[in-house]
């Protein structure tokens, strides 16, 4: 064993050898060029001797081996030359085994051997046996492996394969893989044995060494998989099952992990999908240690990306029922390795799936069935809580939305919500949100009341509280994030067909109304509007939809709708549902059911009495309920006497008297409206307008009083622009002396207010001016109307 | 004083050649001064033949009482130097009493020699062969020469050739298996086996197979063993696990072995073993030794 030697020793040891090297090495060169074999050999072999240390690291050694790797490229030339040293080659072939020391004499016996296999007095076959038999003298891990190594090297060009110098007769392929299998196999029992040397504590350094051989012993794989005339049957029936036989017997993780890797990446993955079951029995009889799941992970990968190279070869996956043997593999690999966390086991779920998806996108029951297997995996734990176990669950999930591109395949798969189900809450969320963004990146429409269930079911972590969420916990961005994202969600969900339309809505209401105060205001709106343009569509169908028997009638949507909002209401949430009650109200009208308008109202202004007491949000709820109000026209006499009364009320008992006065005058609107058919009660505007010019009087006033200055005369102007409204549309109660002794009165404020000061114009009271003069001098019909008005 | 030199120098010059001296095939042999030597190779049964030449000096005679060729075999034992015990003589008498004035040539024939003894240079011992002339002189001394030459013997294909099998182990600490494909092998042959490791519980270090050679000379209380090893082969390096193989290939041309000999004239005997020896990290060393037998194979080109 080499001892433990510090990383000068080593330099220093390293150093001795090669001068030992050029040392023989030069009297080598001497004998060489004197022609003189018996020298050459007793040089070369006390070079070679150098190679007997035990003291080097595998880096140090192979230093060192490349050096003498040179000199024998020298010595190879003088052996081929007979006329330099007389003998023929077989004689030489058995002069160099008379050397006592055994590397020196294999080093020698490969570099004949290798001339001897050049000059083809000898079938290769049986040279290369008696090399590859012959090293096994070499016991010693790493000066065996060397000796191998350069074995495979000298004659990688003289192998028998099919289409070189050295096939025929006697000598077929079969020989190149026999022999290159040999010594693949001893190799790797060398390579494997170095972990059974030396004490625990110099373990991990030997760990780290072998990891530095190992390529040494990969290369007889990448021989083998580049050796001429392998073809599919001689893979499977003899070159697979012998390297798998060493790769499971050697009991060894590093051996067995790298080599499975090996064997994936350096044959065709035709021959891989050809022997999946021979390679799949192999992955499940590895040790426990080994990090199966990454071999199988890139044999997916390699499959994946062959089906995906061409669509030819997908036939192939059928033919061989590649996903029956992946799947069954890995729940063997799942099951037997019980070791293995679960973040390998989701892992390997996902590699199976995305195999699935490239190979079968057209088998949604596989994706389902590796979903299945998954859901079987989670609820035999407890619940999950490595974070890097989620993350791959969440590709898991992800992955089939990616392919599907839409969501509606996906709410097909019946596993899909049981893997959620496995989620904590967060993961759930993050989840349900690339659901949602999947929808709303494709655009895909879901269109029956089935699936939207589904769909809620899975999203249900942002529907609704989850047991055990601590809302404090929750960033208030993120949240609106989330619920913005359901309901834009909303809006997605859509049916041509009325009656199915409606079953989504019932069901979309169904999961909204779960979501608890925080949620409602952000998810109902969408629904309700949602709701609306059902009632739109059906209306502009026509009438005969009409009738008890059949479902979707707006009436009966109304009442739903009425149902929500008013548990919005309730919330509370007093403002959105006071629009959308006024929203449903115009929907309403629009379909002609004057009493679900009224009713509509009349929860507006419940609303607007009991719940909405700040002052601005009444402000602007009077002016919604006003404009609102305007362009209703389904409401008879007394209802909308009842309404606008009740509406001009509440604008007069507003707070504050710029705000009544605005709601006033706003409120002449509802008895004017500029229809055909629209009611025109020009006098009942006009005492609108008279009482809105009271109030901003005695709003000046009370500026006045209580701040010195009466302030703009802005309600004035805004006053006056409602008259010139009025006037133009013909209100016969509106005449021009209104006008002109409101713009006066206008003048007279402005200067009172500025005293002695010069007029300074307000900007509104100007532009209307110059409207009233522009619209004088444009003359026609208007024209002559403002003729009449004096300024 | 020059005269009286003259007197002990030998007369005249001596030398054997063999008939066949220039086509047969000569083969190294280590004298007792270290240096290596070519002499030429026979094997029993074949007829040696040559010539001795016997050249006086210039303006000498050489007055003998006889002139004899022996061929000899002869077992030497270090440790009771000067000590030769000859297990073959042959004579062949060349002249009868007389003087020899010029150069003389006699020739002679051993012919079908019985040799079934093979030259053999150990530590303790040395089986040779050697032809012996002889001048016999009544007053001066003999004058004698000597020419060695190297018998081997080939040995037809064993009959029967086991491999050799065994399981050995330390309780609970580590139990091999072993086998070699045979259990006689001929001096340019390839070992053959394998090692399998059925229980590893030390940490080995290496594994290396090792050819040793045991020479025993004397016989009762006088028996001195003396074993030497000479190949030692790296099988394995490293630790092995449980299960694992290593395969076995020793060539043994590189290598100065000789065949198996048994009770050589109740002299000595050479025996070969395979051992395999495991060291640990400790350097403790575990090793199982196997008899195996060598012999001479004919080669085919000779």
């Amino acid at each position: 064993m080499r001892p433990l030697a510090g990383v000068e020793d080593e330099e220093k040891w390293l150093a001795e050898g090669i001068a030992g090297i050029q040392h023989n090495a030069f009297f080598m060169h001497r004998a060489l060029d004197a022609n003189n074999l018996r020298e050459v050999l007793k040089y070369s072999a006390l070079m070679l001797s150098e190679l007997r240390t035990s003291k080097l690291s595998p880096q140090k050694y192979y230093d060192l081996y490349m050096r003498a790797f040179d000199q024998l490229r020298q010595l190879e030339i003088f052996f081929k030359d007979e006329s330099r040293h007389g003998l023929p080659v077989v004689d030489l072939y058995e002069l160099v085994q008379h050397a006592g020391n055994i590397l020196p004499r294999m080093y020698l016996l490969c570099t004949v051997g290798s001339v001897y296999i050049k000059s083809k007095q000898a079938p290769s076959k049986d040279v290369l046996k008696d090399l590859v038999e012959m090293c096994r003298g070499v016991q010693h891990p790493i000066r065996g492996l060397f000796l191998r190594s350069y074995l495979a090297q000298v004659s990688r060009d003289k192998l028998p394969e099919i289409g070189s110098d050295y096939e025929g007769d006697a000598n077929t392929v079969m020989d190149a893989v026999e022999f290159v299998l040999q010594n693949f196999t001893e190799m790797n029992k060398l390579w494997v044995r170095i972990q059974h040397q030396g004490p625990g504590t110099v373990r991990e350094k030997q760990e780290k060494e072998r990891n530095e051989l190992r390529d040494l012993v990969g290369k007889n794989l990448h021989v083998l998989g580049q050796i001429e005339g392998v073809d599919l049957e001689m893979y499977k029936e003899t070159v697979l099952p012998r390297v798998l036989e060493q790769v499971v017997n050697c009991k060894d993780e590093l051996a067995q992990y790298y080599l499975m890797e090996c064997i994936i990446q350096v044959f065709p993955d035709e021959y891989h999908l050809q022997t999946l079951e021979t390679l799949l029995a192999a992955c499940t009889q590895l040790m426990p240690t080994v990090d199966t799941k990454i071999v199988l992970t890139q044999l997916m990968d390699r499959l994946s990306n062959y089906a995906a190279s061409s669509p030819d070869v997908l036939h192939e996956f059928l033919q061989v029922e590649a996903f029956a043997k992946l799947s069954n593999a890995i729940g063997k690999v799942i099951d037997t390795q019980l070791e293995m966390p679960i973040v390998g086991a989701m892992t390997l779920f996902v590699s199976l799936l995305t195999f699935t998806l490239r190979v079968h996108p057209d088998r949604l029951d596989y994706v389902d069935q590796v979903l299945g297997a998954c859901v079987v995996k989670l609820s035999s734990l407890p619940k999950l809580e490595d974070a890097r176990a989620m993350k791959q669950v969440v590709a898991l999930l992800s992955a089939p939305l990616e392919k599907y591109s839409d969501i509606v395949t996906a709410l097909t798969l019946s596993n899909y919500p049981r893997v959620m189900d496995h989620l904590d809450d967060g993961t759930n969320k993050v989840m349900a949100m690339l659901i949602i963004q999947s929808i709303m990146k494709n655009d895909s429409c879901i269109s029956t009341a089935d699936k939207v269930e589904v769909l809620f079911e899975l999203i249900k972590g942002l529907i609704k509280d989850l047991d055990g969420t601590d809302m404090e916990e929750l960033d208030e961005e993120d949240f609106q994030e989330e619920q913005n994202s359901v309901a834009r969600l909303i809006h997605m969900l859509d049916n041509e067909e009325p009656e199915e339309m409606l079953k989504i809505i019932c069901v979309v209401r169904k999961h909204l109304m779960t979501g608890g105060p925080r949620r409602l205001p952000f998810t109902v709106p969408p629904l309700i509007f949602s709701a609306l343009r059902l009632v739109r569509q059906l209306e502009s169908q026509g009438g005969d939809i009409t009738g008890e028997d059949v479902p979707a009638t707006p009436r009966k949507i109304f009442q739903i709708l009425n149902q929500t909002i008013e548990v919005l209401s309730s919330v509370p949430c007093p403002e959105l549902a006071l629009r959308l009650y006024l929203q449903c109200a115009e929907a309403a009208s629009d379909c002609d059911l004057e009493p679900v308008a009224y009713e509509f109202f009349t929860q507006a202004f419940i609303l607007y009495e009991e719940e909405i007491a700040d002052s601005k949000a009444q402000v602007t709820a009077i002016h919604l309920i006003v404009g609102t109000l305007q362009r209703i026209n389904v409401f008879g006499v007394e209802n909308r006497d009842t309404l606008t009364h009740k509406a001009t009320g509440y604008s007069a008992r507003l707070l504050k008297k710029p705000d009544q006065c605005r709601a006033v005058y706003a409120c002449s609107h509802l008895f004017w409206v500029d229809d055909l058919d629209g009611i025109k009660d020009g006098e009942r505007a006009l005492l609108c307008l008279r009482r809105a010019l009271r109030i901003a009087n005695a709003a000046q006033q009370m500026a006045n009083a209580t701040r010195g200055s009466s302030g703009p005369v802005t309600l004035f102007v805004e006053i006056l622009n409602k008259y010139i409204y009025f006037f133009e549309k013909g209100n016969p109660h509106i005449t021009p002396s209104d006008i002109q002794s409101l713009v006066e009165l206008i003048n007279n404020e402005m200067q009172s207010d500025n005293g002695n000061t010069t007029i300074h114009s307000d900007p509104f009271f100007t532009s209307t001016l110059r409207y009233i003069r522009f619209q004088k001098q444009k003359g026609g019909l208007m024209g002559d109307k403002y003729d009449l008005i004096k300024l | 004083m020059n005269y009286l030199l003259g007197a002990f120098k030998p007369a005249c010059n001596i030398s054997i050649v063999f008939t066949d001296g220039k086509n047969r095939k000569q083969v190294p042999i280590k004298k007792d001064n270290g240096q290596t030597v070519m002499n030429p190779l026979f094997q029993s049964q074949e007829t040696i033949a040559g010539k001795v030449c016997i050249e006086p000096y210039q303006g000498k005679k050489v007055e003998h009482n006889g002139v004899k060729v022996e061929l000899l075999g002869q077992i030497e034992m270090y440790f009771d130097r000067g000590n030769f015990y000859d297990f073959t003589s042959l004579v062949r008498e060349l002249d009868v009493p007389g003087e020899i004035y010029e150069k003389k040539a006699y020739p002679f024939e051993f012919s079908t020699v019985e040799m079934p003894y093979e030259t053999y240079n150990g530590v303790n011992v040395r089986l040779r062969y050697v032809l012996k002339v002889t001048i016999t002189r009544g007053y001066a001394g003999s004058i004698v020469e000597y020419q060695d030459f190297v018998v081997r013997n080939y040995t037809p294909l064993p009959p029967i050739n086991n491999s050799i099998k065994m399981e050995v182990g330390i309780e609970d600490c580590l139990h091999i298996e072993f086998e070699y494909n045979k259990s006689k092998y001929h001096l340019k042959d390839v070992i053959l086996g394998k090692i399998y490791f059925l229980l590893v519980r030390i940490k080995i270090k290496n594994m290396d197979l090792e050819i040793r050679r045991r020479e025993s000379t004397g016989a009762g209380a006088n028996t001195h063993v003396e074993t030497e090893t000479l190949a030692k082969f790296e099988l394995m390096d490293g630790a092995p696990v449980r299960g694992e193989s290593i395969p076995v290939r020793l060539f043994l041309t590189p290598y100065d072995l000789t065949p198996t000999h048994k009770n050589i004239n109740n002299k000595f005997s050479v025996k070969y073993y395979l051992n395999l020896v495991l060291v640990d990290e400790e350097d403790r060393r575990y090793f199982k030794q196997q008899e195996i037998t060598l012999y001479r194979l004919k080669e085919e080109t000779s």
